[in-house]
């Protein structure tokens, strides 16, 4: 596709569509892995870092302050759940499927045009191969927790009336589904 | 506007563009264990600019990459070169844009050096970018791209680095979520190039003027302060997943009855990726009146204003008030024909810089295509009707039934496209006008309503949980 190679403006990552964040505060597909942050249904300063690896599916989730997560018994929480089904509404379940390398059976049927799985498909796709928890799972907490408080962060930094010329190459794509 | 010169082919730029490709390729396998072919690229990069003052630079920084031997400084002059190339083509295209708008424009002041920076915070950027340059975009892991974070957060506080950080970060998320790069498909080989050497540049000691420093110096001397009559023409929005500015493009017409002027006014800032469509406006209406102004249509009155020799006004909101109401369309008719435009920074001189407001009627719009083009005079002009805000009344179906349009134009991966900033229905029944900036300051839509109350909760709940946690 020489346009695209060609281009300077050519859109990469398409930005996140708009969610409810009260349940599900963080998402985001980084290290490899689909991983954020869920808010606990009964103690407001209590969070659940909870995470699922590409490709082996292998997850997490313990507690903001590294407790394990007294819903994992031998397969998905509540929470790995819960961010599953952020991620599809925040990136698209195409997206999601393709970075955690997920075949769903419905994906699989429609030879060719590969369809959009849903939340539910994606989780049972990978339920399926019967994941195993992560064995680093303690260390992914803290790396993931430190990652959405460096996210929380981006909204104390100030704004500024001083052009950033770099933002060209950013360009707005908002009209584009 | 003479549309027939936009379709018309731009001499010499194939020359210049092929060695950027071949250099853009070099990039894609990487420099720690360059092939043959790569060397090829390199030396093509280098023969591009045999003529200019840094070919020896150049040409030693292609030996020593093409034998895998590159040290930053080599790295840099790789990077000078490839943005030394399309300074030639951002001339040339501009050349073309000033020839069809037949505007006068500004000539560039020389390069001053911005204030000396932060020297480690520059080392540890330029760092990253070179162990980008040696993996190439096919050797990209996760490891790598993630090890961009500690340096964005370093940037993101400090005003004068800030350019850079945001750079940083965009990049850094796109190659994060390109990983791994060996099963890349196809490869944004131009684009991230750009990237790559705009950062590098940045890292030089003394490339970032400090826009701080401009403004001081601007509040004493009057020559760069603004004192009259600002119209707006429009709103452009460039964002990425954490960091998002709006230019306001503008006539600006001195109280003292000099030439009228084009300018633009900025606002941006760092934001969670979850903070999307309104809630980017929610984010910089705060700090900039002019987004409401515009999007009212009314003008301003500026008192001092500070502003660049690029023609950025350096804003803060005391020296502005509202004025009386002013018709973007009035504005491109009568006082658009008779402005200059800024120059160049140095630095700037790429044609994705370039961004010339003008007014675009007595077209028909051909949409049978895979794009919208204006066909004017028989001459097609490709309009960009994606490249709009998502909080925005200006939609594709507002373009393809309009018979005026103001734009700003655009020129990318060789050709010319106009990016819309408003336009004026066909209709008989109603003259209505559709901004892409129509909402920046708030609106009284029913549907824009339920996403601003949407965009509010979504930073409640941000707010409330990095007060719980960011602290404890
Ligand atoms: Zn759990």
């Amino acid at each position: 596709m020489p346009m695209w190679e060609e281009s300077s403006l050519v859109r990469v990552v398409p930005s996140a569509r708009p969610r409810k964040l009260a349940k599900v505060p963080f998402v985001e597909l980084a290290d490899g892995r689909l991983q954020g942050v869920v808010s606990s249904g009964s103690d407001i300063s209590r969070v659940y870092v909870s995470s699922v690896a590409a490709g082996d599916f292998a997850f997490a989730c313990r507690t903001n302050n590294n407790r394990p997560c007294g819903g994992l018994r031998g397969g998905f929480c509540n929470h790995v759940t819960a961010l599953v089904g952020e991620a599809v509404l925040q990136y698209g379940g195409a997206r999601v499927a393709r970075y955690l390398q997920a075949e769903t059976a419905e994906a699989a049927d429609a030879a060719g045009t590969a369809a959009v799985p849903t939340a539910q498909q994606l989780t049972a796709a990978m339920s399926a191969v019967r994941p195993q928890q992560s064995a680093d799972g303690q260390a992914v907490t803290g790396q993931v927790f430190s990652r959405f408080l460096r996210h929380l962060a981006y909204l104390e930094l100030p704004a500024t009336t001083a052009p950033l010329p770099e933002m060209h190459w950013f360009p707005t794509a908002g009209a584009v589904a | 506007m003479r549309a027939d010169l936009l379709a018309a082919e731009l001499p010499d730029l194939d020359e210049a563009l092929a060695a950027v490709d071949a250099f853009d390729e070099v990039l894609a396998g990487g420099l720690l264990r360059p092939q043959p072919a790569q060397a090829a690229g390199l030396n093509a990069l280098a023969d591009a600019v045999a003529g200019s003052p840094i070919a020896a630079l150049v040409a030693e920084a292609a030996e020593k990459a093409a034998a895998g031997v590159a040290g930053e400084e080599h790295l840099v002059a790789l990077a000078a070169g490839r943005t030394a190339l399309f300074g030639a083509v951002h001339d040339a295209v501009l050349a073309r844009v000033d020839e069809a708008t037949g505007r006068p424009r500004e000539a560039a002041p020389p390069f001053e050096p911005g204030a000396p920076l932060p020297v480690n915070l520059l080392a540890s950027a330029r760092a990253w970018l070179c162990d980008v340059a040696r993996a190439g975009w096919r050797g990209m892991d996760h490891e790598l791209a993630a090890t961009a974070a500690p340096v964005v957060s370093a940037l993101l506080p400090s005003a004068e680095l800030r350019r850079l950080a945001v750079l940083l970060d965009g990049f850094a998320a796109e190659l994060a979520a390109s990983c791994p790069g060996r099963t890349l498909e196809q490869i944004p080989l131009r684009r991230w190039a750009d990237l790559w050497a705009r950062g590098m540049l940045l890292t030089q000691p003394g490339a970032i003027a400090a826009a701080g420093a401009a403004a001081e110096s601007a509040a004493g001397a009057a020559s760069t302060a603004l004192t009259g009559r600002l119209l707006p023409l429009g709103v452009d929005l460039h964002e990425h997943a954490t960091g998002v500015q709006a230019q306001v493009h503008a006539v600006f017409e001195p109280a003292d009855g000099g030439p009228a002027r084009l300018v633009r006014a900025s606002v941006s800032a760092p934001k969670p990726d979850t903070v999307v469509g309104a809630g980017a406006w929610q984010l910089l209406r705060p700090h900039l009146s002019l987004l409401a102004a515009a999007g009212e249509g009314r003008a301003m009155e500026l008192t001092g204003m500070p502003v660049t020799d690029e023609g950025d006004l350096l804003w803060s909101d005391d020296r502005a008030h509202v004025g009386e109401s002013a018709d973007v369309f009035t504005t491109a008719r009568v006082a658009l024909p008779a402005v200059r435009s800024g120059a160049t920074a140095p630095l700037d001189r790429h044609p994705t810089r370039i961004a010339e407001p003008v007014l675009v009627e007595g077209y028909t719009v051909d949409g049978s295509g895979a794009e919208v083009a204006f066909v004017i005079g028989g001459e097609r002009l490709a309009v960009d009707t994606g490249r709009v805000p998502a909080a925005s009344p200006l939609t594709p179906q507002a373009v393809a039934g309009s018979r005026a349009c103001v734009g700003l134009l655009r020129w990318d991966a060789g050709r010319f496209r106009l990016q819309p900033l408003a336009v004026q229905s066909a209709a008989k029944s109603k003259a209505a006008v559709a901004q892409a900036g129509a909402w920046a300051g708030g609106t009284s839509d029913k549907n824009a309503a339920k996403a601003e109350k949407a965009a509010t909760d979504a930073v409640t709940v941000l707010r409330e949980r990095a007060g719980r946690l960011l602290r404890s």
